[in-house]
C-alpha cells in the first residue's frame, strides 16, 4: 500500500528540568531561588547546576495507516512521555510530529469520571472528555451499557459501583471511540481476567476489523505480541529496536527487559536482601535468579528456595537446596549470594511471578511472597500462538500423528 | 469532513503538526469544537453542587441574605449612609447581585485548573474550556439570587420597568471581569499555589472597595477613583437598571471601568495562552 504515514515522528525530544530549584510550589521559593541565583552569579560561583533530564531523545519513526504499533521498554524509558506528546497533552522540546487523522487517547481508564454522578451521566461526560459528540454517545449508549454489563445500575452513582463495574464502564466508553488513531496506555492491566479478554477482543476488532491505527503501550510483552504487528523498543528515551513485534520483544527480553528486581525495604536487616532475574539466552527460555542473603549469624545449614507462580497465583514449579543441593561447596557465612539457573523452562510466553524463602534447615528465616515478576518469551512459539491464559502456562513437547 | 473508512486517509483529513511553540494553530476552532465538553463540565459542576444537599438551592441564598442584613445594619443604620429614598435592603441587594456573580465566578474559575488537574494531565482539550465552564455555576446562583431580589422589590413596592431589559449588559460585564482576573489567577495557581490564598483575600477586601453596601452617586469626589475598580462600574449599571431612584449613568466612570475590564480580559487570555502548554508539566 503506497500510503503516506498517518503518524510521522521526526527528531522528537522532550526535556524536563529536574532538581530542587525547578518546582517552586510557592512564590517565596521562586523569589528565594531567584535571589540566590543572582547572588551566586554575582559571586561568580556557578549557579547550582540545573539538572536536565531528556525523557526522549531524537526519536524518529513512522506509523502506517492500519498499523498496530506496540511500544515497550522499562519504566522510565520514555513511553509515557511519548504518549503524552502524541496525545497533545504536553509539547515536545524539539522535533515534530505530524498527525494525519483524528486522535483519541486513553492514558487512563475513567478519566473525568465523577463519583457522585450516575453511570448514565458519566458515560456522556466521559464521552465528551474523550472527544465524542453528544449524538455519537447517544447512538452508542445501549451498546456501551451492554458491553460494560451494568444495565441494572445505570442510574446509580458510580461511587456505589464495585471497582470491577467501575472499570468495565470506563473501558466500555473508551472502547466505543471511533478515531482514526487510537492511543492506549496500559489500561488493559485492570479489571478481571474475563473482562481483560473482552477488551483485547475489542481492541483486535478495532484494529484488524476497521483498519484503525493503534498505538499500544504495555509492560505485558505477551499482549504486545498478540495484538501488534510491529513494535518499538524504547531505552533511555531512544529507539533501541523497531520492526516486527516478535523480534523487538525478543530483543527486549534479551536485554533483561520484562524482569523485576527485588530490593529489601530499608528497615530490613536480614533475610533475602536483593533478587535479580535474568533471561540470559534469547534463543531459549532460560531463567536465572541471583539472591543476596544476610543472616544475623552464620548458618551451618542454610537452605534457599523459590516457587514460580502464574499471574493468577497458581504454583507451577519450584526448587530448593534440599532437593537440588548446592553444586558449589557451601561455606557458612552470614552473607552471600545464591544463584540458581533453570535451563529451558517449559513455559508458554507470558508473565510470571516468583516467591523466595530462606531457612536454617529447621525453621523458616525469611519468606518473600511475590518478590519478582518476569516475562518469559518462548521463541519456539509462533507469533500468533494463543496466550498462556487460554492454553495454559506449560509448553509441553507434544507429538501429533495422523493416520487415515 | 468525511471520516476515512479505508486504510488511506483522504487528503481532506487535516494535517496536524505538533512542534514546540506551535500547539496553537487551530486554537479557536478547537475551542469551538469542544463547546460540548464545555457544556458537560458546566452541567457536571451544577449537578454535583446541589446533589446530596437537603436545602439544595436555598444555599445559594444564605450568603447574600446574611450579607444583606449585616450591610443594611452597618451602612444603613450605624453609618447612616444616604439612601436617596430607596429602601436600604434593596440598595444592598442590587449591589449583592453583581458582586456575588463576580465573586462566585472569580473563585470558581481561579481554582478550576488545579481542581481539574486529573483531566489536564490525561486528556487534550483547549484549556480555556475549564475556566469558561465554571462561569455557568455562578450564573445559576445569580439567577436564584435574582428571583429573591424580584420578590423583595415586589414587597417594597418597586415594579420592573424597561430598564430591566438592559440587565444582560452588566451581567455579561461582571462575568467578563471575573473571567479576566480568573484566567490570570487560574494560570498562576498552576505554577504557584500561593494564589489560592489570594482569592479569598481579594474578595474580602473587594466587597468594601466596591459600592456593594453603599451608593456611590452620593460621593462625586470619589467616583473616578472608585471606577478604577471595574466592578464599581458594573454595580452602577446594575443599580441603574433595578432602582427607580438611581441617578443618571456616570459615563466617564463606566468607560474607565470598561477599559479596565478589557485590559484584564485581554491580558488574562494572553497570559493563559502563553502558559497553558506547560500546565500538564506543572500541575
Amino acid at each position: 500500500m503506497s500510503s503516506r504515514p498517518i503518524i510521522q515522528v521526526e527528531g522528537l525530544s522532550k526535556r524536563y528540568i529536574i532538581g530542587h530549584q525547578v518546582r517552586h510550589d510557592t512564590l517565596v521559593d521562586t523569589l528565594r531561588h531567584g535571589v540566590a541565583g543572582l547572588w551566586s552569579a554575582w559571586r561568580r560561583r556557578s549557579a547550582s547546576a540545573k539538572e536536565e533530564f531528556w525523557a526522549l531523545r531524537d526519536l524518529s519513526f513512522d506509523v502506517r495507516p492500519g498499523e498496530v504499533l506496540g511500544i515497550i521498554g522499562r519504566n522510565g524509558a520514555g513511553k509515557s512521555t511519548l504518549l503524552k506528546i502524541l496525545s497533545r497533552i504536553t509539547e515536545p522540546t524539539t522535533g515534530r510530529v505530524t498527525l494525519r487523522g483524528r486522535v483519541a487517547s486513553l492514558l487512563e481508564v475513567g478519566t473525568g469520571f465523577h463519583p457522585d454522578l450516575s453511570g448514565r451521566d458519566n458515560i456522556f461526560l466521559n464521552g465528551a472528555i474523550l472527544g465524542m459528540t453528544r449524538a455519537e454517545t447517544r447512538r452508542k449508549f445501549d451498546e456501551i451499557v451492554a458491553f460494560a454489563e451494568v444495565e441494572k445500575f445505570i442510574d446509580t452513582p458510580v461511587k456505589r459501583y464495585s471497582s470491577g463495574m467501575y472499570v468495565r464502564l470506563a473501558f466500555a466508553v473508551a472502547a466505543h471511540l471511533e478515531p482514526e488513531i487510537l492511543i492506549v496506555d496500559e489500561v488493559l492491566s485492570v479489571g478481571d481476567v474475563s473482562f481483560q479478554r473482552k477488551c483485547l477482543g475489542k481492541m483486535e476488532e478495532v484494529s484488524k476489523g476497521k483498519g484503525r491505527t493503534v498505538i499500544f503501550v504495555s509492560h505485558n510483552t505477551d499482549t504486545v505480541i498478540h495484538l501488534c504487528s510491529s513494535a518499538i523498543l524504547l531505552q533511555n528515551g531512544c529507539v533501541a529496536a523497531s520492526g516486527n513485534a516478535v523480534a523487538v520483544v525478543a530483543r527486549y527480553m534479551a536485554g533483561g527487559g520484562g524482569t523485576d528486581t527485588y530490593l529489601a525495604p530499608a528497615n530490613k536487616t536480614h533475610g533475602v536482601m536483593e533478587i535479580t532475574t535474568t533471561t540470559p539466552n534469547p534463543a531459549r527460555t532460560d531463567l536465572e535468579f541471583r539472591i543476596k542473603i544476610k543472616t544475623p549469624e552464620p548458618l551451618a545449614n542454610l537452605t534457599v528456595g523459590f516457587v514460580v507462580f502464574t499471574l493468577g497465583g497458581s504454583p507451577l514449579f519450584g526448587s530448593n537446596t534440599l532437593f537440588h543441593p548446592w553444586r558449589t561447596t557451601f561455606v557458612s557465612r552470614s552473607s552471600g549470594e545464591a544463584t540458581v539457573a533453570v535451563r529451558d523452562v517449559p513455559l508458554w510466553s507470558g508473565t510470571y511471578r516468583a516467591s523466595f524463602w530462606l531457612s536454617n534447615g529447621v525453621h523458616g528465616v525469611d519468606h518473600v511472597p511475590d518478590a519478582v515478576m518476569f516475562d518469559v518469551f518462548n521463541p519456539r512459539l509462533p507469533a500468533n500462538a494463543p496466550s498462556a491464559r487460554d492454553i495454559g502456562s506449560i509448553h509441553v513437547p507434544a507429538e501429533w500423528h495422523f493416520s487415515a | 469532513m468525511s471520516r476515512p473508512t479505508e486504510h488511506n486517509p483522504p487528503a481532506a483529513v487535516p494535517e496536524l503538526v505538533l512542534e514546540a511553540g506551535r500547539a496553537d494553530q487551530h486554537y479557536w476552532r478547537d475551542l469551538w469544537r469542544y463547546r460540548e465538553l464545555l457544556g458537560y463540565l458546566a452541567w457536571r459542576d451544577i449537578k454535583v453542587r446541589y446533589q446530596q444537599t437537603v436545602l439544595g438551592v436555598a444555599w445559594a441564598l444564605v450568603q447574600p441574605v446574611v450579607t444583606m442584613v449585616i450591610f443594611t445594619f452597618v451602612f444603613g443604620r450605624l453609618a447612616n449612609m444616604p439612601s436617596g429614598g430607596t429602601p436600604y435592603p434593596l440598595i444592598v441587594m442590587s449591589g449583592q447581585l453583581g458582586w456575588q456573580l463576580f465573586a462566585n465566578a472569580l473563585s470558581n474559575s481561579s481554582g478550576s485548573l488545579v481542581g481539574n488537574g486529573h483531566l489536564i494531565s490525561k486528556v487534550y482539550f483547549p484549556r480555556l474550556v475549564v475556566p469558561l465552564s465554571t462561569l455557568a455555576v455562578a450564573l445559576i446562583d445569580f439567577a436564584i439570587v435574582f428571583v429573591l431580589f424580584v420578590a423583595m422589590a415586589a414587597w417594597f413596592g418597586v415594579s420592573p420597568n424597561w430598564r430591566w431589559l438592559v440587565l444582560p449588559v452588566p451581567t455579561v460585564w461582571a462575568l467578563l471581569t471575573a473571567l479576566g482576573a480568573g484566567l490570570w489567577l487560574a494560570a498562576l495557581t498552576v505554577r504557584f499555589r500561593d494564589f489560592r490564598f489570594v482569592v479569598p483575600f481579594l474578595l474580602q477586601v473587594g466587597i468594601f472597595l466596591t459600592p456593594v453596601g453603599y451608593r456611590v452617586d452620593f460621593f462625586p469626589n470619589w467616583r473616578d477613583l472608585l471606577s478604577l475598580n471595574p466592578m464599581s462600574g458594573v454595580i452602577d449599571v446594575f443599580r441603574w437598571c433595578l432602582l427607580d431612584s438611581a441617578a443618571e449613568l456616570y459615563w466617564r466612570g463606566i468607560f474607565l471601568s470598561c477599559g479596565i475590564t478589557l485590559l484584564l480580559l485581554i491580558s488574562g487570555i494572553w497570559y493563559f495562552r502563553r502558559t497553558e502548554r506547560t500546565f500538564a508539566d506543572n500541575i
